[in-house]
C-alpha cells in the first residue's frame, strides 16, 4: 500500500514508465481483476498492455502516458492498483476527466504536462505539484505542468477524498 | 452572451447567475447513482469510519447489474453487499437484476430535464438523453456525493453538434456516433459537452437518441446531452411524470466547435477490433469472417435494439459454426420484446438468450471471448481485452449490422438482407 504522506507531498521525484496514447482502464485493470481485492488487483496492474509491469516497477516510480490517459471505465482501480504497485505519480499530456478526478480522490497526483512525450522510459523526473513543473532530472530541462486549482490541490493535499472527507465532518462536528 | 444548456443547469447548481467555461465551482446534485461493481462494496467501509449518514436517500438510485447473475461466490458477496445497503440505508429505488442502470435511469423516468446528476460509472452520460446535465466519476467521488449531496466540476465548454436530415432504413444512431467517434478520435470531446441538436435528431426516438449520449464516452467528453423536446416530454408523460421541454441554450451561447453532418450521408459502419474511433463503412470492410456475435448493453440490447435484430432474423437462421448471444438491457425490454414477438423471432432463428445486465460487455458476465475468436458486437466499447481475451477481436455495429452478420458468418451490410438496399 502506499504512503498517503508521501504521496501527498509536492515534489515527487521517481524513474519513468513511459506508454503511449488512449491508455485504457480496461488496459490498466482488465475486468476480470475487478471482483478481487486491491493487494490482488495491483498485481496485475498494466497487465493487458505490458504483462510482468507489476513485478518490474518499484516504490516511487512514476508513469509518463500520452493524450486522453485512463480513458473508459470509471474503475477507480486503475489508479488504485497503479498506487498499490508502488505509483506515485501520473503525468501526461492530458487526461480522461473520470480518471483525473479518480487519482485526486484516491491521492495519487495525476500531471497534466504537454511536453510529457519528452521524456524518455527510464530517465528520472523530479515533479513540483504546487509551481507546476516537471524536471527531467538526467537532462535538467524543465517542463510547464497545469498547477491544480486550489480546490482540488486541497483534496489531493489531504490525500484523496476520503481523508477530505473526514478532516471536514470532523470541523462541523467540532 | 448567453450561456450553454450545461452552463445553465451549473449555474442553477451553484447558486449562481451564470457561469463561465473553465471555472472550478462546487455545485449541488440533483441526484445519484451508484451500482453493485463501484458502489457499497467501495464506499461501506468508508461511511462507516466517516461514521455519517446519507445526504438524502430519496435521491439515490442503487442498481445491480455488473455481476448479475453471480457466477462465482465472490460475485454472490458483492451482490448481496449492495442488498444489504439498499436496505440498511433505506434506499427505495434499489433495483437488481431488473436491467442495465444506465436503461433504468430513463426508462423509469428517474432521470429529467434540468437536473445535474451523478453516478459512479462512465456511460452516465447515457441519461443526458433526457436534458440533464449526467456526469460520470468514480466510486470515492460518490462516497463524497452521497454524503454531502455536493462535488465539484469544472465548467465545461460545449461542442454543437448539429445533424440535420434523415437516416436511410437500416442506419442507425450507432452507425451515426461511431461516425462521428470515427472522425473527430476517441479524444475528440475531451472535458466538453456534446449538443446534439438538428431534425434528424428532432425525429430520433428517446432509445435512440440514448445510444448518442451514452457514446460520449467514447469520445472523451464530459458528458453529452439532448435539449428536452415534445419526444422528451411524452416520454415522462407515458410515466406519469410532468414535465416541460428545455432547458435549451440560449441563441447567443458560445460553443467551442460546431460539428455539422448530413445524417442522409451515413452508411452502416462498424468500429474495428481495438480501438472504438477505428470505423469504417462496412461497403469497404471486405467482408471479414466472424463466428461470435452479441447483442447486449446499454448501448445496444433497448427494446427498439432487439426489435431492428428481429427484423433481420425473422424468418432466418443464425449460420452453423456461428453463436449469437442476446442479453436484454432490461426487463422491460425483454417483456416487450415478448409481447410483439420480437423474442420469438430471435430465438426462432437460434439466437441464445442471456440474463439482463451488463453481461460480456465489460468482461464480467457470460459470452466472452477466447484467444482468436472473432466477435460483432453491439456494445460501446472494444478496448483490447475488453470482452474476454486480450487477444481475440471485437468489432462494433448496428444490431442491424450484428444480426445480419449472426446469419452470414461474415460483417455484410444487413440492408441485403431487409430489403432496404440502395
Amino acid at each position: 500500500m502506499s504512503d498517503l504522506e508521501v504521496t501527498s507531498s509536492p515534489l515527487i521525484e521517481g524513474k519513468v514508465w513511459v506508454f503511449g496514447d488512449n491508455i485504457d482502464t480496461d488496459v490498466i485493470v482488465p475486468g476480470k481483476y475487478l471482483v478481487h481485492d486491491l493487494p490482488e488487483i495491483a498485481k496485475h496492474v498494466m497487465d493487458g498492455i505490458r504483462p510482468g509491469f507489476a513485478t518490474e516497477v518499484s516504490a516511487g516510480d512514476v508513469v509518463v502516458g500520452g493524450s486522453n490517459f485512463g480513458t473508459g471505465s470509471s474503475r477507480e482501480m486503475a489508479p488504485r492498483g497503479l498506487q498499490a504497485a508502488g505509483i506515485r505519480a501520473v503525468v501526461a499530456t492530458s487526461f480522461a476527466r473520470i480518471f483525473f478526478r479518480n487519482c485526486i480522490n484516491v491521492g495519487l497526483a495525476p500531471v497534466e504536462c504537454a511536453e510529457a512525450n519528452a521524456i524518455e522510459e527510464g530517465q528520472r523526473i523530479s515533479i513540483d505539484l504546487a509551481a507546476g513543473t516537471v524536471t527531467i532530472l538526467d537532462t535538467g530541462r524543465v517542463l510547464d505542468a497545469v498547477a491544480l486549482p486550489e480546490e482540488i490541490g486541497e483534496i489531493l493535499g489531504a490525500g484523496g477524498m476520503e481523508n477530505y472527507l473526514a478532516a471536514k465532518f470532523a470541523g462541523e462536528k467540532s | 452572451m448567453g450561456m450553454t444548456l450545461a452552463q445553465k443547469i451549473i449555474a442553477r447548481a451553484a447558486g449562481r447567475e451564470s457561469v463561465e467555461p473553465d471555472e472550478v465551482l462546487w455545485v449541488d446534485v440533483d441526484l445519484a447513482m451508484m451500482h453493485d461493481s463501484s458502489g457499497p462494496r467501495r464506499i461501506w467501509p468508508a461511511l462507516e469510519k466517516l461514521g455519517v449518514d446519507l445526504w438524502d436517500r430519496d435521491r439515490i438510485v442503487l442498481v445491480c447489474d455488473h455481476y448479475v447473475p453471480a457466477n462465482t461466490v465472490a460475485a454472490a458477496e458483492i451482490l448481496q453487499t449492495t442488498r444489504n445497503f439498499a436496505e440498511a440505508f433505506g434506499i427505495e429505488r434499489f433495483h437488481e437484476a431488473q436491467g442495465i442502470a444506465h436503461t433504468l435511469m430513463v426508462e423509469k423516468g428517474y432521470a429529467q430535464p434540468g437536473m445535474l446528476y451523478v453516478a459512479s460509472d462512465s456511460h452516465t452520460c447515457t441519461a443526458g438523453v433526457m436534458g440533464c446535465l449526467a456526469l460520470g466519476v468514480g466510486s470515492t467521488d460518490i462516497l463524497g456525493v452521497v454524503t454531502t449531496g455536493r462535488t465539484w466540476l469544472r465548467v465545461p465548454h460545449t461542442i454543437r453538434v448539429q445533424v440535420d436530415g434523415v437516416l436511410r432504413p437500416g442506419v442507425t444512431a450507432k452507425d451515426l456516433i461511431l461516425t462521428i467517434i470515427g472522425d473527430k478520435g476517441m479524444d475528440g470531446g475531451l472535458y466538453q459537452v456534446l449538443e446534439f441538436v438538428g431534425t434528424a435528431i428532432d425525429a430520433m426516438s428517446v432509445q435512440e437518441r440514448s445510444v448518442l449520449t451514452n457514446m460520449c464516452a467514447e469520445i472523451g467528453a464530459k458528458t453529452g446531452v439532448v435539449p428536452a423536446d415534445q419526444v422528451t416530454v411524452d416520454h415522462l408523460a407515458a410515466l406519469g411524470i410532468d414535465a416541460e421541454e428545455g432547458p435549451m441554450s440560449d441563441p447567443d451561447a458560445e460553443y467551442s466547435q460546431t460539428w455539422l453532418y448530413d445524417a442522409d450521408m451515413i452508411e452502416p459502419v462498424v468500429a474495428r477490433p481495438n480501438r472504438h474511433d477505428d470505423v469504417v463503412a462496412i461497403s469497404s470492410l471486405g467482408e471479414p469472417v466472424v463466428s461470435r456475435a452479441y447483442i447486449g448493453s446499454c448501448t445496444g440490447a433497448k427494446y427498439e435494439d432487439l426489435a431492428m435484430a428481429a427484423e433481420v432474423l425473422r424468418g432466418r437462421q443464425v449460420a452453423d459454426g456461428v453463436v449469437l448471444h442476446v442479453a436484454p438491457a432490461s426487463r422491460a425490454a425483454l417483456q416487450q420484446a415478448m409481447a410483439d414477438g420480437t423474442a420469438q423471432a430471435l430465438m426462432e432463428a437460434g439466437a441464445h438468450l442471456l440474463s439482463t445486465g451488463c453481461g460480456a460487455c465489460p468482461g464480467i458476465g457470460a459470452g466472452i471471448l477466447a484467444a482468436g475468436e472473432v466477435s460483432i458486437s453491439t456494445t460501446n466499447r472494444n478496448f483490447k481485452g475488453r470482452m474476454g481475451s486480450p487477444d481475440s477481436s471485437l468489432y462494433l455495429g448496428s444490431p442491424y449490422s450484428v444480426a445480419a452478420a449472426a446469419v452470414a458468418g461474415r460483417i455484410i451490410d444487413a440492408r441485403d438482407l431487409i430489403g432496404t438496399a440502395t
